[in-house]
Parts: structure tokens; C-alpha cells; sequence
């Protein structure tokens, strides 16, 4: 893996969000990669610090959140030390985001066309005429018809599925290199969901994007993205080959997120539940914070796990890791 | 259709409200008047028939047109508003202008930066606008500027400038230094209206996901204030501050009987005292129409900023 092959490098990122109560540590020491034209998989439940890690790279934090160590290095720069105002510049031309609920993430008192030119002006000194005709083409792109009178109506006037690939066509205007899609299937009903999910691999196959698909539904990135990391508590618990980590988990955490997923051969079976629920990050006691619902767990897994590499490319936070031979 | 009917029952209302208070010929004539003397006036002024007959008659020429003639001027009502309008107009055009244009920056800096001292500053003042009463204000304006600093006159209008043959003070510098106190003592309460609106929409806004969203796409923070934020908060304060101007021309009675401001406020307070009951069904008359075509240019206006309320929708 050569250096200028990786479009996004996350080294030992620290978010913290310092409130009265004390630090939260959302995000704690993750590292990942993401290679060009690569779909990686971040996946956890709600509040284990997927979204704002997300955040984190596009350097969109709020008080009282700040990055508080780490590096994020894209194409060779550091992000965390990057001005605001070169960060601004590669917010929305480099790096895109786009958000969970399509129905909040366009201003509804603004038309199409002005919330798609404002995001091509804001990076290049072109004509707004040559700005539209970008703007129609995106739209064409992600396969809205008619995109010509669309760029006229304002966002009430779509429905979920198809602002959502407005947002994904506002995404792609500038031909980003990296595309961080936040859980952007989720508002949506399956078989939106697949066509989305099915342009976004054809995207990236095409034009060499790399995306960070972050998400808590293990089915959708089953069949899309090649690595996966598996986020609980602020922490990065597995990572690996998708099919490695699907076929084979090592985490109890993993395990029990894979086991508690329907499938065909479980029918009339009750579904795996994991006991308990995700710990506050606000009181997370010394160790693995998986530890209290975990039931391999010992007095080992009262200090915090390192990462193991039970295998290259395979990453395991975990003392008593399931054992590679199946479930 | 609607409006017609709100018209016709406030003018009964209105009618029957002002028979109520007393006889104004108590008032209007010479006491030294002997009986003949008053039986004519009586009949010269039409108060010698019943209540309903008179209301009948008021009727039929309101709507050619003649709302009645003063009492005590002696010339038709409807003149002696207009006479007076300009006046009224221009004092509360001048506030809310006040109002709006210092009243959005600051709501909008107190929203941005809520914990600041700047921002607790600007909503403290805002409370102070709220809670201290107009006509005490006014006169510790007076009191202030005209009296011991000796800067601004206290009453009247001063120069006025015909304008499209309206007469206005706000061109001349003495003209202008007459509206400033009472411009300012009108807008006081509307300024810490329109500061609360904005801070509230303002930070309701800045929550907003189509904001992080705006930020995303690496749009400058002056972009996303003024153009994103700013249309959404605009929305209430249009809506409340529309209903707050009708509140104005209507009922600066306070501010103007302060500073002796010729509008209209002081021409119904005068009336009032004298019973003149042309003049006061008129006055209150016109206040409903205004009322209704505010409520209007007020719906227009909405539907401009936001295109969800718009009828006829884009076939989609």
C-alpha cells in the first residue's frame, strides 16, 4: 500500500466534547484508511461516534467538541492543523458530506438551482451560467429527469428519495475525492436505498472517489464497501476485509451485531439480542467498554485491549477474540 | 367579502359603543345657550332622531362615501384623517424602519453568540425595551435630550417638505430632529420585538441540519448567515412585525400625545374628550381597514420568502 494511493489517513483521532459534566470522548484514538476510489464501512450503533468521526474530517465540530489529538491526513496534508480558511476551501470542492435526513439537509426557502450554484461558486470563479449547466448535469447524473425544470422548484416540492440524490448531486458537483455519506439510506425505503446504493459503487468505480459510508446497518454494507470498521464507544473494536469480518467476526461486539441481523436460515428463530445497552460516554469506566455486556468477558478486559492483528489487514480490540474457525 | 362584513359589525359595534359614553351636546354648546339655541344644534347635528335611525342614515352615506362631519371642526371626518395621516404614517414608517434595521443585526449577533457579552448585553437592553412603559420613556427622553442636554426639540413636527404633495418632516434637518425622539420612543418596543424574533430564529436555524449542510459545501460564514439563516428567520419577523405596524399607525396615541406629534393618535384622544362622534367611528373605522389590507400585504410578503405557502404550486 503506497502512501499516494491513500486518499484519507486517520491516525489515533481524538474528539472530545468538553461539557459541564466533564469530557465526552465521542471519538478516541481511531485510526483507519481509506484508499482511492475505496468504499470503507463504518459501522455501530447510535452514539458510538460514527457521525462524528465523520464530522471530525470535514472539521465541522461545534463547540463544545474539539478535536483533541490525532492527526487526519488527506492527500498528504493534516486537516486538524489546517486553517479554517483552506479548510473552507476544501470542504465541499475535496471532501463532501452528505447527511442522514434528506428532507433537513436543503434550506426550503432556497431553489435547487441557487443551494447547487452557491456550492461550485463558492470554490471556483466561473460564469453562474456554466455553474447551472454543472448543476444540471449532476442532476442528470444522479438520475433525476427533467433536471432543467427541477433546478426551478424548491425542496418541498421533491420527495425523500429524490432530494436525497439532490444532496448526493450537490456531493458530487465538484468532483470530490472523498465522500463521507452519513447513514444517507437510512430515511429512505428499500428500493430507493438500492438505487442509491448502487450509484455510489458505480461512482466510485468510475471516476476513482474514495467514500466513507458510515452506517448501523450491516446489511448495506455488506454489499458495498471492501474494508469495514466496527465503531463502539468512541473506539474503533474491529476492522478488516469485508467478507473476512462478516464470515468471521472476532469481537464479541461484532458477533453480536452480525447474529442479531435476520436472515432466511433463522427463520422462526428468535433474533440474537445484545444484553444491555451502549454505555454513557460521559462515566466509561476503565477497560473494554464493551465489558459489562460482553460474555467472554474476564478481570483481564479491566484494562483496556490493544489492537491485535490476528491476521494482516484484520484489526481486533479484544483479550478473548471469537477464534477464527467460523461461528 | 369577508372584510365587508368585519367593516359593517365594527361600525355597529363602534356606533352603539360611542352612543354609550355620553351626549356630546352636553359638551359641544355654550352652557349659556337657552333651550331654542340647543333644540337647533340638536337638530342641525341629527341627534334629535333614535339611535337606529341615525345609524341607518350613517350607513347609507358611508357607503357613498361620507363617514360624517366633525362636530367640532365642521368638516367632513374622513378630511380630518387625512389631514392627519401623513403624520402618523411617516412617524411609524420611521419606527418600524428603526426597528427593523437595528433590530435584526442585533437579534442576529445576540443569536450567533448567545453566551457572549455582547449578545447578553443586546437581550438585556431588549427586556429594558419591553418592560419600561412608553409614555415614562418618553419622558425621560424629553426629559434628557430636550430638556438638559438641550439637544432635540420636545414636540410639534417642525419643517415639513411637501412630497408628492404629502407634507413630511424626515427630509429637513429640523424636520428630522423633531421625529427622532418620538420615532425612537415608538420603536423601542417593536426593536426589542424584532431582537427577540431574530435571536430565537436565529438559533433555531443554526441547529438546523441545511445549515451544517450549507457549511459542508464550503460556503463562507457571511454566505450562510445572510443568505440561508437569514431567509428562514425573516418569515416570523415578517409575520409579527406586519401585525405590530398596523399596531402602530393605529395606536401611537401615547407617544404622540408625549411629544405633541399632529397625527392621528392625538386627533382621536382630542376626540374622545369632545365626543366628536363622527370623527371617532371614522378614525376607528379606517383603523379595521388598514388592519385588513396589512393582513394582506402581510400574506403577500409570506408567500414571497417562503415558497411553501405559495398556492398554485409547480406541477411536479
Amino acid at each position: 500500500m503506497s502512501q499516494s494511493e491513500l486518499t484519507l489517513q486517520v491516525e489515533d483521532l481524538q474528539t472530545y466534547f468538553y461539557t459541564r459534566e466533564g469530557a465526552v470522548k465521542a471519538v478516541d484514538g481511531i485510526n483507519f484508511d481509506v484508499k482511492k476510489g475505496e468504499i470503507i464501512g463504518l459501522v455501530g450503533e447510535s452514539g458510538s461516534g460514527k457521525s462524528v468521526t465523520g464530522f471530525s474530517i470535514m472539521g465541522l465540530i461545534d463547540p463544545p467538541g474539539r478535536i483533541a489529538g490525532g492527526r487526519i491526513m488527506f492527500n498528504g496534508t493534516d486537516l486538524v492543523k489546517l486553517p479554517e480558511a483552506e479548510m473552507r476551501d476544501i470542504r465541499g470542492k475535496k471532501i463532501a458530506l452528505i447527511f442522514q435526513d434528506p428532507m433537513m439537509t436543503l434550506n426550503p426557502v432556497l431553489r435547487i438551482d441557487t443551494q447547487m450554484t452557491e456550492a461550485i461558486l463558492a470554490h471556483e470563479k466561473i460564469s453562474k451560467e456554466d455553474a447551472r449547466q454543472r448543476a444540471r448535469d449532476a442532476l442528470g447524473q444522479v438520475g433525476i429527469s427533467s433536471p432543467d425544470q427541477r433546478l426551478k422548484s424548491y425542496p418541498h416540492q421533491f420527495s425523500g428519495g429524490m432530494r436525497q440524490r439532490v444532496a448526493i448531486a450537490i456531493a458530487l458537483l465538484n468532483k470530490p475525492d472523498l465522500i463521507i455519506a452519513d447513514e444517507p439510506t437510512t430515511a429512505l425505503d428499500v428500493t430507493i436505498q438500492a438505487q442509491i446504493l448502487f450509484e455510489a459503487q458505480k461512482l466510485c468505480r468510475e471516476t476513482g472517489t474514495a467514500m466513507i459510508w458510515i452506517t448501523h446497518d450491516l446489511t448495506v454494507v455488506a454489499g458495498l464497501a471492501s474494508r469495514i470498521c466496527v465503531m463502539y464507544a468512541g473506539r474503533i473494536v474491529e476492522k478488516g476485509d469485508i467478507d473476512e469480518v462478516l464470515d468471521d467476526p472476532r469481537h464479541p461486539y461484532t458477533y453480536g451485531l452480525i447474529g442479531s441481523v435476520p436472515s432466511r436460515n433463522k427463520r422462526g428463530m428468535p433474533l440474537y439480542q445484545i444484553p444491555g445497552m451502549t454505555p454513557s460516554l460521559l462515566k466509561l469506566a476503565p477497560g473494554c467498554a464493551f465489558r459489562q455486556r460482553c460474555e467472554r468477558a474476564t478481570d483481564t478486559c479491566l484494562v483496556m485491549p490493544e489492537p491485535q492483528q490476528p491476521q494482516p489487514g484484520r484489526e481486533v480490540r479484544c483479550f478473548h477474540p471469537y477464534g477464527g474457525g467460523g461461528e | 367579502m369577508q372584510s365587508g362584513l368585519v367593516l359593517l359589525v365594527m361600525s355597529l359595534l363602534v356606533f352603539v359603543g360611542v352612543f354609550a359614553i355620553g351626549n356630546p351636546v352636553d359638551i359641544l354648546i355654550n352652557p349659556d345657550a337657552d333651550q331654542a339655541e340647543i333644540e337647533r344644534a340638536i337638530k342641525a347635528l341629527g341627534l334629535d332622531k333614535p339611535m337606529w335611525e341615525q345609524y341607518w342614515i350613517f350607513l347609507v352615506n358611508a357607503l357613498q362615501g361620507d363617514l360624517g362631519r366633525s362636530f367640532v371642526f365642521n368638516i367632513p371626518a374622513l378630511q380630518l384623517i387625512w389631514q392627519r395621516m401623513p403624520a402618523t404614517l411617516e412617524l411609524a414608517a420611521f419606527a418600524m424602519f428603526l426597528a427593523i434595521f437595528m433590530g435584526l443585526p442585533l437579534g442576529m449577533i445576540a443569536g450567533l453568540k448567545p453566551g457572549s457579552w455582547i449578545g447578553r448585553t443586546i437581550m438585556t437592553g431588549s427586556i429594558l425595551g419591553f418592560s419600561l412603559p412608553t409614555f415614562w420613556v418618553g419622558l425621560m427622553m424629553i426629559l434628557l435630550f430636550a430638556v438638559y442636554l438641550g439637544w432635540l426639540p420636545a414636540s410639534g413636527r417642525g419643517e415639513t417638505v411637501d412630497l408628492f404633495g404629502v407634507p413630511v418632516s424626515f427630509l429637513t434637518l429640523n424636520g428630522l430632529s423633531h421625529l427622532l425622539l418620538p420615532a425612537i420612543n415608538l420603536a423601542l418596543f417593536k426593536l426589542s420585538l424584532t431582537i427577540r424574533l431574530a435571536r430565537a430564529g436565529t438559533r433555531e436555524a443554526m441547529l438546523m441540519d441545511y445549515v451544517k449542510f450549507a457549511k459542508a459545501k464550503g460556503l463562507s460564514n457571511a454566505r450562510v448567515i445572510l443568505v440561508h439563516v437569514f431567509k428562514n428567520i425573516m418569515i416570523p419577523v415578517v409575520t409579527v412585525l406586519g401585525l405590530e405596524l398596523g399596531n402602530v399607525i393605529a395606536f401611537s396615541v401615547v407617544t404622540e400625545t408625549i411629544f405633541a406629534w399632529p397625527g392621528m393618535g392625538k386627533l382621536i384622544i382630542d376626540s374622545i374628550n369632545v365626543l366628536d362622534r363622527p370623527v371617532i367611528v371614522a378614525y376607528l373605522l379606517m383603523t379595521v381597514t388598514m388592519f385588513i389590507v396589512i393582513n394582506l400585504v402581510v400574506d403577500v410578503i409570506y408567500s414571497l420568502l417562503d415558497p411553501r405557502v405559495r398556492l398554485g404550486d409547480l406541477k411536479s
